[in-house]
C-alpha cells in the first residue's frame, strides 16, 4: 500500500519534471495579451481591432507565422486602472507579447508594466508623445502612427488645398489642444479662431455660428466618436457643409461614424495613412476578406491592427515562437519585414514608424457609398518629431 | 446683432430641449421622491426607436409614435418591475438601482441594435434653413426644437392646473401621505407620473437624433445637466423646470459664443483660450451655485 502511493507519487514528480524541463511543445500556442475597449461607446474600436487581429490569425489557420498563437483579449472599459490591472495579471501569468490598446492614456499605463517585465508591446493604434521621444523603449514597438501625424499632415493638407484663413475647433482636453497644436506646426495661413469646445458637449450650433460669422475658407475639426458625428450631422444641417470645407483627421471620421452621419460627410476632407479603397492587391484583398468575415467594411483600426498581427507573425518565425530568445525577437521585429496594407512602411530610430499621409475626400465610390478617396500623398516618408530625442539602447 | 440673435435662439433652442427631459424628472423626483437616474437612458431609448423605425419605415411620423411609445412602455416596465419596490427606501437606494438600471440598459441596447450608431436623416419637410429676416438664416430642425418645447411647456401647464390628474399631481407634490390618506390610488398616480416622463424623454430622443449621434452612453451626457435644471428651477415645479432650462440654455449658449472674444479682447490669447474654454465649461455649475446662494430651493420650488 505504502510502496504503491510512493511509486506513485515519484511517477507523478518525475513526469512533471521533465514536462517542466523539455521546451514548450509546438503543439503549446504562443498567447498574446490582448487589453482593448469592448464596452462602452468606444467599444466598436475595440472590436475593429480585435477582428482585424484575429482575422490575420484565422488566415494563418490559428498560427501567425507558422506559431500557434492564441489571443487573451480582455476589456479595459476605457479606464487606465483596470486595463493596469489586467496587463499585470497578464505579466505575472507569463505572457510575453502584447497589443490591442487603444486610448493614448490606457496605453500610458499598460506598456510601463509590460516593458519593465522585459516583454514586448506592439501597439496597434496610439502613439502618444511620450513613448516616442526621451522614454522610448526597445521592447515597444508602433504599428500605427505617432499621434500628431494626422494633424501635421492636416496643416499641409489645408496648405495643398490653398486654404488661407483656417478657423481650429477641438474639444478642451490634452488630445484635443494636442491637435490643434500639431496643425498649427505645418499650417502656413491664418489661423482666425480656436475653437475648444467642452469635453462631453453634443450640441455645437453655438461654435457652428461663431464659424459662419468668422466666414472662414475652411475648418480644422477633431472631435472623436459621437462628438465627431454630433458634429458633422449640425455641421451640414446648418448650410455650412455645402459653403465652407471642413478638413479633420482620419480618426475624426472613421468608416463607422461615416456610416452613422448619412449624407451630411459628403465633401469633407480627412487625413491618414489608408483608407478602405487603397489601389493595392493586399488591401483589396484584405478589405474584401474583412466584409466576408464580419459582414462590415474595415475602418483603419482594423487595419492597423492586421498589420501588427503579420509585424508579429514575421517576429515569430524568426525565433520559431520562442519569445524567451527576446533579443532575437526584437532583432527581427526591428526589420519590420512584412507587407504593410498601407504599402510602405519602415521604422524610425524610435521604433515608430516612417510613412506616407494622404490626404482624402469623402465621396461616393462606384457602389453609391460614402467612402474616403486618396486626393494626394501630402507627405512621403514622414517622420515624427520626437525620435532625434529618443537615445534608444540596443 | 444678426449673431447675438442667432446665438439667443442657439439657447432658445438648447433650453427647450432640456425642458423637454427636465419636466418629466422633476415630477419624478419632486411628487415621487424617486432619484431617477435611468431618465437619461429613455431619452436613448426613445432615439433608438425613432433610429429603428425611421430604418424599417421610412417615415419619420412613425419614428416619433414608435420612440414615444418605446420609452414610455419601458418606463412603465422599469417603475413596475423595480422603482415601485423603492419608494420607502432611502435615496442611496433608488441611486444605486436606478445607476444598475442604466448600465443594464446600456447592454441591452447595445445587445439588440449593436455598437453601429445608426443614421437618422433630418426628414425633408424639417431640413436647410429659412430667412428669418435679415441675414438670419436658422436651420429648421433648430426652430421646430422650439416648438415643441412650447407645445410640451404649455401642455404641461393645462394638464398640470387644468385637469384631475393635474390636481392630485400639485397635491402629491405638497403633501403626499394626506393624497394617500383622502383614498386617492397613490400607486397608480406614481405609475402615471412615471410614464408620462418616460414619454417626454422619448420625444427628447426622435426631436434630438437627426442632429445628435444615437448611440450607447448619449443619456448619460446629458443627464447631469437636466439634474443641474431642475435644481436650478426648484425640484418638482415644471415652472421651475422651464425658468431652469431656459437659463440654462441661455448661459451655456451665450457663454460658451461670447466669453473667448470678451476674454481675448482684455488678456493674452495664451492665457484667454483655455480661461474662456475653462469658465464657458463651468458656467452652468457656476449659474446653479449662484442661484442655490440666495434660493437655496430652487427659483420655484414646490411647496412643501
Amino acid at each position: 500500500m505504502t510502496n504503491t502511493f510512493i511509486r506513485g507519487a515519484a511517477l507523478l514528480a518525475a513526469s512533471a519534471l521533465t514536462s517542466a524541463l523539455t521546451p514548450a511543445h509546438a503543439a503549446d500556442p504562443v498567447k498574446i495579451g490582448f487589453i482593448t475597449t469592448l464596452s462602452t461607446p468606444a467599444g466598436y474600436i475595440g472590436e475593429d481591432l480585435r477582428d482585424g487581429f484575429m482575422l490575420a490569425v484565422k488566415q494563418g489557420s490559428g498560427k501567425l507565422g507558422g506559431v500557434a498563437v492564441e489571443l487573451v483579449v480582455e476589456d479595459d472599459g476605457l479606464k487606465p486602472a483596470n486595463a493596469k490591472q489586467a496587463v499585470d495579471r497578464m505579466v505575472q501569468s507569463g505572457i510575453r507579447l502584447y497589443t490591442g490598446v487603444n486610448f493614448s492614456n490606457v496605453l500610458a499605463a499598460v506598456v510601463p508594466s509590460v516593458t519593465a517585465a522585459g516583454y514586448t508591446y506592439i501597439s496597434s493604434n496610439p502613439g502618444p508623445s511620450i513613448f516616442a521621444g526621451e522614454k522610448c523603449d526597445p521592447n515597444y514597438f508602433v504599428a500605427s502612427y505617432q499621434n500628431d501625424a494626422f494633424h501635421t499632415a492636416g496643416g499641409l493638407a489645408a496648405n495643398e488645398l490653398g486654404f488661407k484663413r483656417v478657423v481650429a475647433l477641438a474639444p478642451n482636453y490634452q488630445a484635443g489642444r494636442d491637435a490643434i497644436a500639431g496643425f498649427k506646426r505645418t499650417f502656413k495661413g491664418e489661423l482666425l479662431a480656436e475653437i475648444y469646445t467642452k469635453l462631453d458637449q453634443s450640441d455645437f450650433s453655438v461654435e457652428l455660428a461663431r464659424i459662419r460669422s468668422l466666414a472662414p475658407d475652411a475648418i480644422y475639426q477633431f472631435h472623436p466618436g459621437g462628438a465627431g458625428i454630433n458634429f458633422a450631422k449640425q455641421y451640414s444641417n446648418a448650410g455650412l457643409g455645402k459653403t465652407i470645407p471642413m478638413v479633420m483627421p482620419g480618426f475624426s471620421m472613421d468608416a463607422r461614424m461615416l456610416a452613422a452621419t448619412g449624407t451630411a460627410s459628403e465633401g469633407f476632407y480627412t487625413t491618414g495613412i489608408w483608407s478602405v479603397g487603397m489601389d493595392s492587391p493586399a488591401s483589396k484583398k484584405f478589405v474584401q476578406d474583412f466584409s466576408a468575415a464580419y459582414g462590415r467594411l474595415p475602418t483603419d483600426y482594423a487595419m492597423q491592427a492586421y498589420d501588427t498581427a503579420q509585424w508579429m507573425a514575421s517576429g515569430l518565425r524568426a525565433v520559431n515562437g520562442d519569445l524567451s530568445k527576446a533579443d532575437a525577437f526584437r532583432t527581427a521585429l526591428r526589420k519590420a519585414d512584412f507587407q504593410s496594407l498601407r504599402g510602405k512602411f519602415a521604422l524610425n530610430t524610435n521604433q515608430h514608424p516612417i510613412q506616407d499621409l494622404y490626404l482624402m475626400r469623402i465621396e461616393k465610390n462606384a457602389r453609391g457609398e460614402l467612402a474616403p478617396k486618396v486626393v494626394k500623398r501630402v507627405v512621403a516618408d514622414d517622420r515624427d518629431s520626437y525620435a532625434s530625442a529618443c537615445k534608444m539602447p540596443s | 446683432m444678426t449673431l447675438l440673435l442667432e446665438q439667443a435662439l442657439n439657447g432658445l433652442q438648447f433650453g427647450a430641449l432640456l425642458f423637454v427631459l427636465a419636466s418629466g424628472l422633476t415630477l419624478i423626483f419632486g411628487i415621487m421622491g424617486v432619484v431617477n437616474l435611468t431618465h437619461g437612458s429613455f431619452y436613448m431609448v426613445g432615439a433608438y426607436c425613432a433610429a429603428y423605425a425611421l430604418g424599417t419605415t421610412g417615415s419619420f411620423a412613425i419614428a416619433a409614435v414608435a420612440a414615444l411609445l418605446g420609452a414610455g412602455a419601458y418606463g412603465l416596465v422599469i417603475e413596475l418591475a423595480v422603482i415601485r419596490r423603492l419608494y420607502q427606501r432611502d435615496h442611496l437606494y433608488q441611486v444605486l438601482a436606478t445607476f444598475g438600471l442604466i448600465l443594464f440598459t446600456n447592454e441591452a441596447v447595445t445587445l439588440i441594435f449593436g455598437r453601429r450608431p445608426p443614421t437618422v436623416e433630418t426628414p425633408s419637410i424639417l431640413a436647410g434653413s429659412v430667412s428669418l429676416g435679415g441675414s438670419l438664416h436658422y436651420p429648421v430642425m433648430r426652430l421646430a426644437f422650439i416648438a415643441v418645447g412650447a407645445l410640451v411647456a404649455l401642455g404641461l401647464w393645462w394638464m398640470v392646473n387644468r385637469t384631475r390628474m393635474g390636481m392630485l399631481v400639485r397635491a402629491g407634490a405638497d403633501d403626499r401621505d394626506m393624497v394617500s390618506a383622502l383614498g386617492v390610488n397613490i400607486r397608480r398616480l406614481y405609475t402615471g407620473v412615471f410614464g408620462l416622463g418616460a414619454l417626454l424623454c422619448g420625444l427628447a430622443g426622435v426631436m434630438a437624433a437627426p442632429l445628435l449621434a444615437v448611440e450607447i452612453g448619449m443619456g448619460e451626457r446629458v443627464l447631469i445637466t437636466t439634474f443641474v435644471v431642475i435644481v436650478i428651477g426648484g425640484v418638482g415645479s415644471v415652472r421651475g423646470a422651464l425658468a431652469g432650462a431656459l437659463l440654462v440654455g441661455m448661459v451655456d449658449s451665450l457663454g460658451r459664443a461670447f466669453l473667448p472674444q470678451l476674454l481675448e479682447g482684455r488678456l493674452t490669447p495664451s492665457l484667454a483660450t483655455p480661461l474662456a474654454a475653462g469658465i464657458a465649461s463651468a458656467s452652468i455649475y457656476l449659474l446653479m451655485a449662484l442661484v442655490l446662494i440666495f434660493r437655496p430651493l430652487g427659483l420655484f420650488p414646490a411647496r412643501h
